[in-house]
Parts: structure tokens; sequence; C-alpha cells
């Protein structure tokens, strides 16, 4: 494609790289770019990205597996746009995704990209393991299949396959059962939601996957949602009614907070225990949900420490963007989620809270290769809320 | 030719002079007010031209249904004697210049709301309140093709408005629209008081945004919780333009449950904020500004105030801080409206 | 493979290493008009030790080597003109020690000025430090040595006069360190030693600073900015004296520019104020506006346009944008405060001539002993007729500016080639003394500052 074809070039030439993105709300420091935090090179930042996009659009430089690695290391994690102070930053994501978009119709993508995509294509998930095998989450659980109930609880690829997003996912059925709302859960029918898919720029394969996905909840009568992850949120309520999918879409700390007094626990007194809460990208600064999980924390008892950097200015764990599969991001203690865990230990905190399946397998990773397992626990909210008196 | 309407012999005939002798900053008797006024009409120097601090009352106080205050302030242009130094006239002459394009109209139906300079502040009228309002003037890089212009009865500059205001007028009408609630007093002011004033056309119908907020308030009467609240309002100076609408004011304190608390600076006898006078060159009017703002302010605080009340973003810009300094929370109307039917505030 | 490029992997770490085209691209750009220069390798390393070894590296295989901070000077003065190894110093950004009492804070060059601000603010908030016009990605050690100035200039100087002492990497690779550091005390003086000052303004060709001890400044809780506005040119250095005797701001600033077209053809001074009180902010805005200034207001040449705005961040990178073209550059200069209004008006007709919207904007350095005057130009960086414009306008004002006797600020090479010319002899072959005495294989840097 030349740039004369590309949806954003009117604006892509006109990042300063002033690097405003790489810092978080606070300026604490140039690392808040996962990316740029892992590498450290001015490629890697959302301003090396843009340009070497447009440089890729104009013939100035040659496509390159490096070059795609550079474009698919960015996580999606929105740091940039809340920091850019240009007046294009809401498109800069988006011109990201665009440039993948490229690389998916020309067929020039990483392996691990490649991979990812090819799952979701044959098995509806990214691991590319059975569809048959979605439900095990559910196994012991008394959770209806959907029929028609006020809520579907869908839990997404990372709960339903991960054996540690299992138990989060668990986690959270566990206190909706306890709440006595009514919902049903779509067992081995449940689909991938398809926002990684949007992130790694594969349109047609989102189209597909929304598409087949609003069929079947319509028909069978779908109208609200509860998700496990801030991803599968994102999805519903942002791509899906671009496909004609309109659903009210809850994320599971949404529902519960205003259901507390239901679910009240008979678990451990938090006897001051410190507990430290990061944000998740889609959660936070995707759909400015910041609150909620807050809320949820607060009424354990434990002591809430927040990280310096939080909220809007929270550094992603470096997991979006398909990356907690393809794992541009991984392999050094610059890690994002490596860096981020010596935050959270940084704090005192005890309890790494997380509001999402992504967040929770990445961070817990990076604190075992950090040798912190004795010191500090990784935890979904819902697991927090069962374990602790409220 | 655009000429103001005054009526010199109501002035003759007046025995009052309320306009000049109520004035809270000016220290004249009947006669000597009844004098200076002479000299104004005639177009003769007096020292009311160089003290007036601009403050607009003396529209709301001349007990006639004259324009003293448009009066003046065309006095000073013609006799070249600004309140402001020149470098500030001409700041604020070219800050009403557009210059990013003209806006994208469109025709509107029903009710729209007018914005005027103050575009950025959209984020106020959100909520139940504004539902089914069409906004105008929206981006705050066009917004200066619907600012009203009146700020420069400030500046000793008619001349501008009049040039200007026919212009924003015609914006006006190429949306084709039949009513506008103006969100700010001074917008009003201009299409109610001042352009009948000066004998120009407006082809639309002009609302108070207190107003629309109370009949507004009243079809939400079931939603609203009574705020319990101690507040004192900071009634800004183009208030004085339409002074038969003030008491929206307390009407809608009443509706929402608010003390509106008794002091001295209230209704006719309201202190400027200060921010028009700051920048005066007459000697000492920096510390006059900080002065009224330090007795006003003390003044809520010895009533009990909990809130300032704001309609006006200016008196707000000014006297925000200072009034959140001594622990008087400063919101804006609308907020405080969408309070009391139970909305969250930002 | 490569031997300089293993060598450099084996110091710095494969990873912080690269001689791929995309780095070599994204190196290769300046943020401003220069054309691109590629380096032949892009290294990132994490200490002064590492930082030596290239050196000591580069000395053998006689390949250039440039050190690169924020790489936001503009200017281009961290293209690598001769090509060789570019050295991305961001990743050495400790903190390594802060002593509140004495006021001084040791960093390692490459931390951003946004990231020891947020330390600061944290750590320490009664103190501060000088932070430059520039985004907070500006390194504390590229703004050093080019020089800069910052937010508390008008008190205390140059940024470059904030320095209590420093390490620097030689040429020839030795590790330096200079002031009370160098005979092993704390971090607290420079002087009272033999001044060594071989390495500030010469845009890194004389050596990489890799540690400094910076000086700290109270900070006061309530910080604000007042603006007084005049028309006449003329009468802004008058109200630079008068603010100056008058000692209470913090920072001052004077603009004109075109757009919007509230600051056209006037001249907007920024006050910046601070104060532990109301009290204290009271006593200094009655010092300026009612007392050194009342005669202006009351003649009606000069007014109060605001007061008590919230000072924000600088966030100059929005001039970048004016065009919807994501560039521009400007023209740093040197100048006695008495040249303002001449500097404004050549400015704009520069401006004028190459259609350009005019921005001008200076900066007062001490007690108005000096100005760091600004000449920006915008440009769309998709369109290279605009790119070229702005160039010209840029080597036009250099010429301008010494003209007029000022002295260019962290020139580009084109400037310092203009400055070159105008220097006494003597000096310019002591420069050339002191570049081959210390960089004998003309490695560091090499095209800036170089006498022919």
């Amino acid at each position: 494609m030349s740039l004369a074809e590309y949806k954003y070039q009117d604006i892509i030439h006109r990042c300063f790289r002033c690097g405003y993105c790489k810092f978080p709300t606070d300026w604490d420091d140039v690392t808040n770019c996962p990316a740029y935090a892992r590498y450290r090179l001015e490629s890697y930042s959302t301003g090396g990205r843009l340009w070497l996009i447009r440089a890729w659009l104009t013939g100035e430089i040659q496509w390159s597996q490096h070059l795609a690695e550079i474009v698919y290391s960015c996580a999606a994690c929105k740091n940039c746009v809340e920091k850019c102070p240009l007046s294009f930053h809401n498109d800069i994501v988006n011109m990201i995704i665009a440039a993948k978009n490229e690389m998916v119709e020309l067929g020039l993508l990483p392996a691990p990209v490649k991979k990812f995509l090819q799952n979701i294509q044959l098995h509806g998930n990214p691991y590319g393991l059975p569809a048959k095998r979605r439900k095990a989450w559910m196994d012991g659980l008394n959770i209806e299949s959907y029929h028609g109930q006020e809520y579907l609880y869908y839990v997404g690829c990372e709960g339903a396959y991960d054996t540690r997003a299992q138990l989060a996912a668990r986690a959270v059925a566990t206190l909706l059962l306890k709440t006595g709302i009514s919902f049903g859960a779509l067992g081995n029918d449940e689909a991938c939601d398809g926002n990684e898919v949007e992130m790694l720029g594969e349109d047609g394969l989102v189209e597909l996957v929304a598409e087949k996905n609003i069929k079947n909840f319509q028909k069978l009568g779908i109208k609200k949602i509860i998700t496990l992850s801030p991803h599968a949120y994102n999805a519903f309520k942002n791509i899906y009614p671009r496909f004609g999918g309109e659903f009210k879409v809850f994320h599971y700390t949404q529902v519960l907070q205003d259901l507390l007094d239901r679910i009240k626990q008979d678990g451990q007194s938090a006897q001051g225990a410190k507990v430290t809460y990061h944000d998740p990208c889609f959660l936070g600064r995707w759909n400015s949900e910041y609150e909620a999980p807050r809320t949820l924390l607060k009424a354990t008892g434990f002591q809430l420490i927040e990280m310096p950097r939080n909220k809007r200015g929270a550094l992603c764990c470096g997991g979006g963007g398909g990356n907690f599969v393809t794992d541009f991001l991984g392999g050094s203690e610059e890690s994002p989620a490596r860096i981020r865990v010596r935050e959270a230990h940084a704090t005192g905190a005890t309890i790494l809270a997380v509001a999402c399946p992504n967040c929770l397998t990445m961070l817990e990773d990076a604190v075992k290769v950090e040798g912190l397992e004795e010191e500090l626990m990784v935890k979904d909210i819902a697991e927090i809320l069962i374990e602790s008196k409220q | 030719m655009i000429e103001l309407d005054f009526n010199e012999k109501k002035c003759l005939a007046c025995k009052t002079h309320d306009c000049l002798t109520k004035c809270q900053y000016l220290d004249l008797d009947k006669d000597a007010a009844g004098m200076e006024m002479q000299k104004i009409i005639k177009g003769e120097d007096s020292h009311v031209l160089h003290d007036c601090v601009t403050c607009y009352a003396c529209e709301e106080y001349c007990p006639m249904g004259n324009h003293p205050f448009y009066l003046i302030v065309s006095r000073q242009e013609a006799l070249g004697i600004t309140p402001l130094p020149e470098p500030l006239i001409k700041r604020g002459v070219q800050m009403g210049i557009p210059f990013r394009g003209d806006p994208e109209i469109e025709e509107v139906q029903g009710p729209v709301l007018n914005m005027g300079a103050f575009s950025d502040l959209t984020h106020l009228i959100q909520g139940k309140l504004f539902e089914g309002l069409t906004l105008i003037s929206t981006d705050p890089r066009k917004m200066f093709h619907y600012f009203c212009q009146l700020m420069y009865l400030h500046y000793g500059r008619i001349s501008v408005i009049n040039e200007r205001l026919g212009k924003i007028i015609q914006t006006f009408a190429f949306h084709n629209v039949n009513q506008v609630i103006h969100f700010h007093d001074e917008c009003y002011g201009a299409y109610t008081s001042y352009a009948p004033a000066f004998g120009i056309h407006v082809p639309f119908q002009s609302v108070h945004f207190f107003e629309y907020l109370y009949h507004r308030l009243t079809t939400l009467k079931n939603d609203i919780q009574p705020l319990n609240f101690k507040v004192a309002y900071q009634r800004p100076c183009s208030s004085r333009l339409s002074s038969d609408k003030y008491a929206f004011v307390d009407k809608i304190f009443e509706l929402i449950g608010v003390e509106h608390v008794e002091r001295k600076y209230k209704h006719e006898n309201a202190l400027c904020c200060g921010g028009s006078i700051l920048g005066q060159k007459r000697a000492g009017s920096r510390a006059l500004a900080m002065e009224l703002q330090r007795k006003n302010i003390q003044d809520m605080k010895q009533a009990g105030a909990e809130f300032c009340v704001f309609n006006c973003p200016a008196c707000m810009l000014t006297m925000g801080k200072p009034v959140a300094e001594n622990q008087i929370q400063p919101i804006f109307m609308s907020d405080l409206c969408r309070m009391a039917v139970g909305e969250k505030i930002t | 493979m490569d031997p300089i490029y293993r060598a450099l992997a084996e110091i710095v770490g494969e990873e912080y290493v690269s001689d791929q085209p995309e780095e070599l691209f994204t190196y290769s750009k300046d943020l401003g008009t220069s054309e691109p220069i590629q380096p032949d390798y892009v290294a990132a390393p994490k200490t002064a030790e590492q930082v030596s070894r290239i050196v000591r590296m580069a000395n053998q295989k006689k390949v250039p080597v440039v050190p690169l901070g924020g790489g936001i000077s503009l200017a281009g003065l961290a293209l690598p003109l001769r090509g060789g190894i570019t050295l991305d110093l961001k990743r050495m950004d400790g903190i390594i020690e802060l002593n509140e009492k004495s006021r001084y804070i040791v960093v390692e060059a490459g931390i951003s000025h946004g990231k020891l601000t947020s330390y600061l603010h944290r750590h320490a908030p009664h103190l501060m430090h000088s932070e430059p016009g520039a985004p907070p990605a500006a390194t504390i050690g590229g703004n050093v040595v080019i020089h800069g100035q910052g937010d508390l200039a008008h008190p205390y100087g140059f940024n470059s006069d904030m320095i209590n002492g420093m390490e620097v990497v030689l040429p020839t690779g030795e590790i330096c360190r200079f002031g009370s550091c160098a005979i092993g005390s704390g971090w607290y003086t420079l002087h009272p030693l033999p001044d060594l000052g071989l390495f500030l303004g010469w845009s890194g060709s004389t050596g990489i600073l890799t540690k400094i001890s910076l000086r700290l400044f109270p900070c006061k809780k309530i910080r604000e900015m007042d603006i007084f506005v005049v028309e006449d040119e003329e009468l802004v250095p008058d109200i630079l004296y008068e603010l100056t005797h008058a000692g209470m701001a913090e920072d001052l600033v004077a603009w004109s520019q075109e757009i919007p077209p509230y600051g056209n053809r006037l001249h907007h001074i920024n006050i910046n104020i601070t104060g532990d009180s109301r009290e204290e902010m009271e006593f200094k805005r009655h010092l300026m506006f009612d007392i050194r200034l009342a005669r202006y207001i009351q003649d009606g040449v000069g007014g109060i346009a605001a007061v008590s705005q919230d000072i924000e961040r600088p966030q100059i990178s929005k001039s970048a944008d004016w065009k919807k073209g994501g560039g521009f550059e400007y023209v740093g200069s040197i100048m006695p405060v008495s040249a303002y209004p001449e500097c404004y008006r050549r400015g704009m007709e520069i401006s004028i001539r190459h259609h350009i919207p005019y921005t001008i904007l200076g900066r007062v350095i001490g007690s108005a002993h000096g100005m760091m005057f600004s000449y920006s130009y915008a440009f769309n960086r998709a369109d290279p007729e605009t790119v070229r414009q702005a160039r010209e306008a840029l080597h036009e004002t250099d010429h301008m500016v010494l003209e007029i006797g000022g002295t260019i600020w962290k020139p580009a090479v084109y400037g310092q080639q203009l400055v070159m010319e105008r220097m006494d002899p003597n000096t310019l072959q002591l420069m050339k003394k002191v570049k081959t005495l210390l960089d004998p294989n003309n490695i560091m840097n090499p095209g800036n500052w170089e006498v022919n």
C-alpha cells in the first residue's frame, strides 16, 4: 500500500516525536510505553513506530521481520493516547492498527502473530486448544447453560483455557451465584470475542468472529453480558456495535460493586494487610472504569496502596495486542510485567490485585521470574473477595 | 447607522439618579449624580467616565428603563477615556477575531443551547437537565463566530460590538434557529438588552439559562432530592442586563432545597468579581480588585456559605480558586442543579 | 560478523545494539529541518564503564561516537555527521544521591527532566530543579551540555550554571570527575578547584557527560503565572528591568506571535510568581505591579492581562502542529535584553518573507543579564517545500542574530560555522588545541565545532 491509500495519511506525519507518550500521567519515568520500556531504543517508542510506519508507506524503508516485530510490539495500551498533547492523539493506536491491517493484507506477519490468528480461525482461541475443552473451567460448579437468563457470563479464551485464569473465572462465577442474579454461560459454545484480533489488525477475521457471536447471542436472546475479561468487555462494548451487535455489557466488577451486600464472605479478616491494584488497560484507559475494582477492594478490609503509576497512568502488563501469546515484550528483566511487579512489590503490598485474566497470568509469571513468590501474590479481585471477610 | 436609543428626557425627569447614587464604586449624592449625568449626556468630560469600574450595575439601578451604562461606555469611547490600558484593549479586540475557518452550519430543529465563547465547557451541559437540546458553538476553534461581543463594554469599545454583532446574529440565523437558550447571561443580555437598545434586529427569541433550568427542574420535580446546602451566589455583571430574570436564581434555589444565605453583597448589592477591574489603568485598580474579592469572600464566609454558585465562567476563573482556598466550594449553577437531580458531577 | 557490532554487543548486550535499517533510519532523523544522516550502529549503554569501553574501542577502530540524550535539540546536534556509533544515553537514568540539606542531587546524565521532576515532587517536594522549555523527555545531560536554560533562569542563570560536579568519559575513554567529587568529597561544588570547563557548550564533541550533580532550589507551595502586556516593543526591556529590580519573579518570558490573533503585534510578559502563602504572593505582586509597573499601567501603555494562572508544564510540541505538519525548529540566540525590540522587528520581517506566521520568545537569564531569544518556524513534515522554507528562514536568522550583536545558542553546523568565522583567532586556535588534545583521533561527535 502506498501512503496515499493509508487511512491516516493526513495525520501520521504530524507526530513530532516529542516523547510525551513515554510518560505516565505524573512524569514518573520514560518507561510507561511498554515496548519502549522493554527495548529502550527510539524505534520502539510510539513516535519511532509512527515514523517507521510512515517510512514504510512512503518506500523509505522496506518491510522486514524486524519492522513487523516493532509494529507488533505495541500492546495497544493507549498510554500514548492519554499523554500525547496534540489534537490527533485519539488516533495514535488506530494508526498502528491500520499498519497492522496492511501487513495482514500483504501476508507479511511475524510467525507468532500468524499462528495466533490461525488458531483463532481454526479453534476459536489463540492457544490452538480444542473447542470442546472450552467448558473445562466450569467443572464442578453449578453453573447453568445459558437459556434466557438475565445475563450471559462470558469468560473469554484466557478464562476458559489458561489454568490460572480458570481459577479467576471460577471465582467470579462463585460470586455471581452468591448474588442470586440470573445468569448462564455458554460452555463449549462460547467462542473468542475477537478483541485481540482487532488489535492485531485482522479486520476480516474480526468481522467473522463478531458476526458469528452476534448471531449466536441474538439467537439465544442475550441482552446483557457480564465479562470476566476487560478485553471481551471492550470487544462487546466498542467493536460489536459496528456489526450491529448492541448489548448491555458489564465488567464483573461493575456488577458486583452494586451487590456487595449479597456477597458478604466470612473469610479471613484482612487485619491491615496491604493490597495494590493494577489497572488493566481495557478497563482503565480504554473504558475509563477505575472505581468499580477499587470499591470492591476497599470492601475487603485490605489496605489499598496505590502504585505510583495508577489509573490513567498505569503501566501495562505487556500482554495487550496479543502479546500475552505472541510475547514480543517478554524475555527481559525490563519486560513490562517484571517492571510492574517490582513496582507493586515496592509499595509494601503482599497482594497484587488484578481484574483481568490476561494481566493475571502475565504478572503471576513475572512474580515467579523475579523470585517474589514468597512476598507478593497475584490475585484476581474475585479471588480476594472470596477469601476475605467483609 | 447603529445608535443608542437613550432618552434624555427620562433622565431629566428622574428624581433619584439611582444609576450613580447606588453605584458601589462611586460616592455621589443625588445632585452631583444628576450633574454628572448631564455632562455625560452632553458629551462632556465627567469623572464618572474615568472612575467607572464597568460593573454594568447602573443598567439595573436606572428606574426609568434608560441605558446609563451603554451611554457611559459610548462616551468613554467617543472621548478616548478608556478604562483599560491600550495594549489590553488591543489584545481583547484581537481575541474575538475568528481565525480557524468558518463553523459548520447545520439547520437545527427545536430548542438550541448557545455556548457562546465557552465551547470548552460543554462538559457542564450533560445529563437529563439538558436532554433534547441541540448545542451550538461546541467547537473551541470556531467559538468566536458565536461570541456576543458584550465583553467590549469593559473596554470602552461600543464600536467593536456594533461592528461585529450583526455578523454574529447572522451566524445564528444561518442555523435557522427560532429559540435560543444562552448559556451565559452576557449573550442573553446582548440579544435582549443591548441589541434592542441599539436598534439591532435579532431574528430569534432568547431564553435565559436559569429560566430554562428552572422549568426543566420543575418537570423533573420527582427526581429532586433537596440538597440542604447553604450557598452564596456570585452575581455577574451581565446579570444586570437581565434583572427581570435574576429572580430565577432564588426560584431554583428553593426548588432544589438550598438556602441562599443572607449577606451584605447580595442581589442588587452584588460585588464585582474583580476580573474586569484588575487590569484597569486607574491607580490602585489591582489592589481594589483584590480588596473586593477579599470582602466578598469574607462576607460569604460570615454568612456560613458552603458553596459559592457561579454562572459566569469569567467570575469562576477569577474567584474559583480564592473561594476554594477559603473552604467554600465553587460550583456552576448547572452542576448544582445536576446534583439535585441525583447526577454525579465531575 | 561485523567486529564493531560484535564489540558493542559484548559491551552493552545484544538487546541494546542495532545495525538494522529500522534503528538506523530512526536515529538518522532529527526533529527539526536537518537532512537525515544515518549512523552505522546504535547502542544504548547502561553505565559509564560501558561508555568508556565503547569509546576506547572506537578509538581503536577510528569510528565516530555520537552521544544522544533526549534527541530534541531540533538543531541536528546528535546527527552522526560522519556516521559511526550513535550512543543513546537514556538508559543511564539513575538517581544516585539526593542531599536535601545541601540542596543538590546527583543523577546519571541520561535521566529525563520529567523523571527528575516527578522524583523531587515525591521525595523532596520543597525542592526543584530548573526545567527547560523543552518536552519532559529532554535529558538533564543533553540540556546542560548545550547551555540550556529553564524556568529558574531569572534568579539562577543558565542550567549549566547550576552544576556542582560532573563525571565525563573523555574522548580517549578515561572517566574523569570534576569538582569536589574529584577529591572524594561530596558532590556539593564545582569550585574552587582549577577551572577545567572543557565540556559544556561543545555539543558532546569533547566528551560524554555521564553523571552530574545539579543544584536544587526552594520549591514554594503556590506557583502561579501572571501576564503583563505592552504594545510598544521598545518598552519590553524597561519592563523587564523593573521586574528584575523587584526580583520577585521566578521566571520571566516575553513573547509575541501572530497566531492566535490575541498575541499578534503585542508583547506578553509571562511572570511566574511563587510563594508559600497568599500573603507572600500578594507582597510580591504589590512590589511588581503597584510599585514598579504602576506608571506604565496608569499611562495606559501596559496592563495586567491575567493573574494567578496555573503554570502548565511546557507543551512546546504543540507549536510543531500549527501547520498540521508535525515540525518546527527555532534559532535560539543569547542576546542582551536591550536588543529585544530589534530582535522582534527583524525576526518578524524574516517570518513574513518566508510566509510563516511569526513566533518570537525571549526568556530572561539572570537579573536581565541576558535573554535567550527564540525565533520559531513551523513546517509541515510531509511537505518538503515548507521544510525548505523553514530551513532558509533559520539560516537567515542565524545571520541576523550575529549581525545585531547576538550569539547563536546551540547552533547547528551552519550556525557554528558562522560563529567561528567571527571568532577571535586566538580563541579559535585554543578551541582547536583543546579538541586535538582531548580527542586525538577526532572520533567524538566529529563535524561539530570543528575548527579547520
